[in-house]
């Protein structure tokens, strides 16, 4: 049987697995995915923002998936966009380089300049 | 062993599934129609020995028993034929034009509605909302679902029957 | 516990099942195995979205893109486009949301937009075999609060409070109907569940039951608390087979975690459920004879007074709603009265499910507030007639209820401005219907499913629709004289005053209320023997018009009986034998010059 309290610890744990599902106003990770992309290694940066963000309990973020951004020889690209719509473009994207941006862009709001499409260009 | 004699066990056996059955439900209230769900699961109807032992069972006079059965028209005191087709007669199929596909069937299969063929292969339904209003005109097939007929489908559907277990579209 | 950037959701309803939904889920699951998603994106089995002429339906979030008609073929292509590489495949979205790519978001598109989903908050949400799913979108969070924050007497207020009606047809106030069965002392009482859902062209107790069952079983543990009852029923229909297959896995999980069963929540409160089977028979949707089915008889129903609430299930007081009533329980504890009685019209609060089929374009379940238009349910969230056909009437209530016409269309839909038009509410199909459709088949229609559904035990009913019955055939195939329609008003009359039960008392409805709006076709019928809608098949008369015949001889080749003659060298054009037609219509089909008429 179940107590009052493990009803809430129940519906905290699965909120954050289905919490996509309702209207959220979450940061958006999305990860440039077209043929260009995953040959250059965007699918382990997809994987490396699952489980950062898994490990240090961030839930309001969604993970997805977008088609070819078209400068290909920055792959792979990932936008981060935040609730009021403003864009950071992260380029050459690796695992190591993800742990940094979810911990201090997505964890403490401060973007990783040294990643960014400015500063590469 | 003849046919005969393996009938009769069948018999038996199925007797005694059915004093489960009964045996199951009787402590619960109101049991009966349970029981009359799952015997009928058993023999895809309610013949009239299983419903002697259910009321022998039960303790109750055989005309209460049959007289459950015949006021609902889900239980059948016939046999049903390989084929069960049901054809959808809720609104939105009728609106949507079931009733000539109705007359298709009955002209196709040469049997009216509750009936079933002389070889055994169809019986022939007609049923309720079946909720797949989306897919109207509707009918089913031992449980399976054609969508979206037309009159012109039926030939069709009822060759895929005969000529192997019901596959077609 | 594992986290996915994206869940797929495809719908298990019985409408998409139907379309072959589990295969779809099949090659799903395949497909991302091979593509090596299967860590990354989930796949969910959910109930009814509601858009069930699309159906098989899937979503995708957290976008919420919705596909529709899915075809197991289809599958690769959206792994491999939208899964893998963020693309959209634009030829599979819903036909509304096509136009702008950015408002791929399901709650957009014009069938939902005008939709406030209550009832159905989590159908198409959750996974209905899975009770953590619900516990985390607030579920048995309104339980807990009545269990521990509220006494049983808060609990009626606030539902009384929040002005919701018995959503199965006739309407009764909820809150009122506890009340009576609180007040009364007994050792045992009763709460039931109608899911008898009878009414055809309604299912939308079947998609609670099928895509949110924990929120039925909530609701009734509520009721349970509140009147003093242990112990409750769900009555279901046999021809529900997913319903009564995941209700009965989500009774077995609420006893696993103790929401069910003699403890619930350590509280020291006791409830449980039982499922009951129906057997198909309408009559039982009525309480008094579903109550008498539960007990293992004939479903007959019996004399009121005493109600059920003083004396019901094996004479002990019970409460009977229905699912959609049910469903709404744990948001208005949760949310409040007022949140509630904010929603709808003065007299009609909250919302309301309809089924919509017939002669329309987005069949499927739509939640609107009460006082909504048939306009804009018809139009609007209906997507318009297909084929560009006027519409004619709106039929609600089912064999109970009445049509809407179009002269009405315009009319706020709640339980009072439905009566007052000599519809019903009922318990929610609303069938559409356009020119072709004739109003005096469709009321012999529901005559042909009363006179089936009679359960005998009244004679007006059991005779007084037969003979209603009889006369809708013989005016249909042009034998009608006109003081039929007069036997029709008082048969009509009788039958309403002297039926023991709703059946009978509802049943002459679909007549009164076509010959009320629609008295002139009947007359066609009658006087000139001619079907103006061209659907009953023994006034039809198919004629050649010879200004548009272009003498191709299609109409005669195709012709089953040889009836067409003319001459297509010397460009005759072509006649009917009307003595030799037998009326199949395949002239009228086959004509390349619409050069035939009925």
């Amino acid at each position: 049987m179940k107590t009052i309290a493990e009803l809430e610890a129940i519906r905290e744990k699965t909120l954050k697995e289905v919490g996509m599902r309702t209207d959220n106003d979450s940061i958006r990770v999305v990860v440039g995915m077209a043929t260009c992309g995953i040959a250059a290694g965007a699918r382990p940066v997809m994987q490396a923002f699952l489980t950062e963000t898994q490990k240090r309990d961030i839930h309001n973020v969604t993970v997805t998936a977008t088609g070819c951004i078209g400068v290909c020889s920055l792959e792979p690209i990932v936008d981060i966009i935040d609730k009021e719509g403003h864009k950071v473009t992260y380029v050459n994207m690796t695992p190591e380089k993800v742990a940094k941006v979810v911990l201090e862009h997505l964890a403490n709001g401060k973007v990783c300049s040294e990643y960014t499409l400015k500063e590469n260009q | 062993m003849n046919a005969n004699a393996r009938g009769c066990m069948e018999k038996d056996e199925r007797t005694h599934l059915v004093t489960d059955i009964v045996a199951k439900h009787k402590n619960s209230k109101g049991a009966l129609i349970p029981i009359l769900h799952e015997v009928q699961e058993l023999y895809g109807y309610l013949p009239v020995e299983a419903q002697e032992t259910i009321a022998k069972e039960m303790n109750v006079p055989i005309s209460e028993v049959f007289g459950v059965i015949s006021f609902y028209s889900f239980f059948s005191l016939n046999p049903k034929g390989k084929h069960k087709i049901s054809i959808c007669m809720g609104t939105a199929c009728y609106v949507k034009g079931s009733g000539p596909i109705l007359d298709k069937l009955k002209e196709t299969l040469a049997i009216g509605v509750g009936e079933t063929t002389e070889d055994g292969e169809f019986t022939l339904e007609d049923c309720r909302c079946l909720g797949a209003c989306g897919l109207a005109p509707v009918l089913t097939i031992n449980g399976k679902v054609f969508g979206r007929l037309t009159k012109d489908d039926i030939p069709e559907i009822i060759e895929g029957c005969k000529t192997e277990g019901g596959s077609v579209l | 516990m594992q986290l996915f950037r994206s869940h797929v959701l495809v719908c298990g309803g019985t409408g998409c099942t139907s379309s072959n939904s589990e295969a779809i889920m099949t090659e799903l699951n395949e497909k991302l195995v091979k593509n090596q998603l299967d860590a990354e994106v989930k796949v969910v089995q959910t109930g009814c979205f509601g858009l069930c002429e699309e159906g098989p339906i899937m979503v995708i979030y957290p976008e919420g893109t919705m596909y529709c008609r899915v075809d197991v073929k289809d599958v690769p292509e959206i792994v491999e486009e939208h899964l893998l590489k963020g693309r959209l495949v634009t030829r599979l979205l819903e036909a509304s949301s096509q136009v702008q790519e950015d408002e791929q978001d399901i709650e957009k598109s014009s069938f939902f937009k005008k939709q406030l989903r209550v009832a159905l908050r989590n159908c198409g949400r959750i996974n209905p075999e899975e009770i953590d799913e619900y516990i985390a979108f607030d579920g048995y969070k309104a339980l807990t609060k009545a269990l521990t924050e509220m006494s049983p007497g808060e609990v009626i207020q606030t539902i009384k409070d929040s002005g919701l009606r018995g959503r199965g047809g006739g309407g009764f106030p909820t809150g009122t109907k506890w009340d009576f069965a609180a007040q009364q002392i007994n050792d045992e009482k009763y709460v039931c569940c109608n899911a008898d859902e009878g009414d055809p062209g309604a299912f939308m107790d079947r998609s609670v039951l099928e895509g949110d069952p924990h929120s039925v079983i909530e609701a009734m543990t509520i009721a349970g608390y509140a009147i003093g009852a242990t112990h409750g029923f769900v009555y279901v229909r046999a021809e529900y087979p997913i319903a009564v297959h995941r209700l009965q896995i989500a009774i077995d999980q609420a006893r696993e975690y103790g929401l069910l069963g003699d403890n619930i929540l350590d509280t020291g409160f006791k409830f449980d459920l039982e499922i009951r089977l129906g057997a198909g028979a309408f009559v039982c949707g009525e309480e008094t004879a579903l109550m008498t089915s539960i007990e293992g008889k004939r479903g007959e129903p019996r004399v009121r007074p005493p109600f059920p609430a003083v004396k019901g299930l094996w004479q002990k007081p019970t409460i009977l709603n229905n699912v959609e009533t049910f469903a709404n329980i744990p948001v208005i504890l949760l949310k409040g009265a007022d949140w509630f009685a904010s929603m709808g019209t003065e007299r009609s609060k909250g919302t309301k499910v309809f089924a919509v089929g017939g002669k329309i374009n987005n069949t499927g379940l739509v939640e609107i507030p009460m006082g909504t238009t048939l306009r804009e349910v018809v139009y609007e969230i209906g997507g318009g007639i297909p084929g560009g056909k006027q519409f004619k009437a709106a039929q609600t209530g089912g064999p109970s209820g009445g049509c809407i016409p179009a002269s009405h269309i315009d009319t706020p839909i709640d339980y009072e401005s439905l009566i007052e038009l000599g519809a019903m509410m009922g318990s929610g199909g609303l069938i559409v219907m356009d020119e072709d459709t004739c109003m005096v088949d469709i009321a012999k229609f529901f005559l042909e499913f009363t006179v089936d559904e009679s359960c005998g035990k009244c004679t007006p009913c059991r005779l007084g629709t037969r003979r209603m019955k009889d006369i809708l055939e013989k005016i249909t195939k042009g034998k009608g004289v006109m003081s039929d329609i007069d036997e029709l008003e008082t048969l009509a009359r009788d039958i309403k005053a002297s039926s023991l039960c709703a059946l009978g008392q509802t049943a002459p409805n679909p007549v009164l209320s076509t010959l009320h709006y629609f008295r002139d076709e009947y007359e066609a019928h009658i006087r000139d023997k001619k079907c103006p809608a061209g659907s009953c098949k023994a006034l039809l008369a198919y004629e050649i018009i010879e200004e548009n015949c272009k003498s191709c001889g299609l109409c005669a080749k195709n012709c089953p009986v040889n009836a067409i003659s003319g001459n297509k060298k010397e460009k005759i054009p072509f006649v009917i034998d009307p003595t030799v037609c037998v009326k199949c219509g395949v002239c009228f089909e086959k004509c390349p010059f619409e050069a035939i008429k009925k």
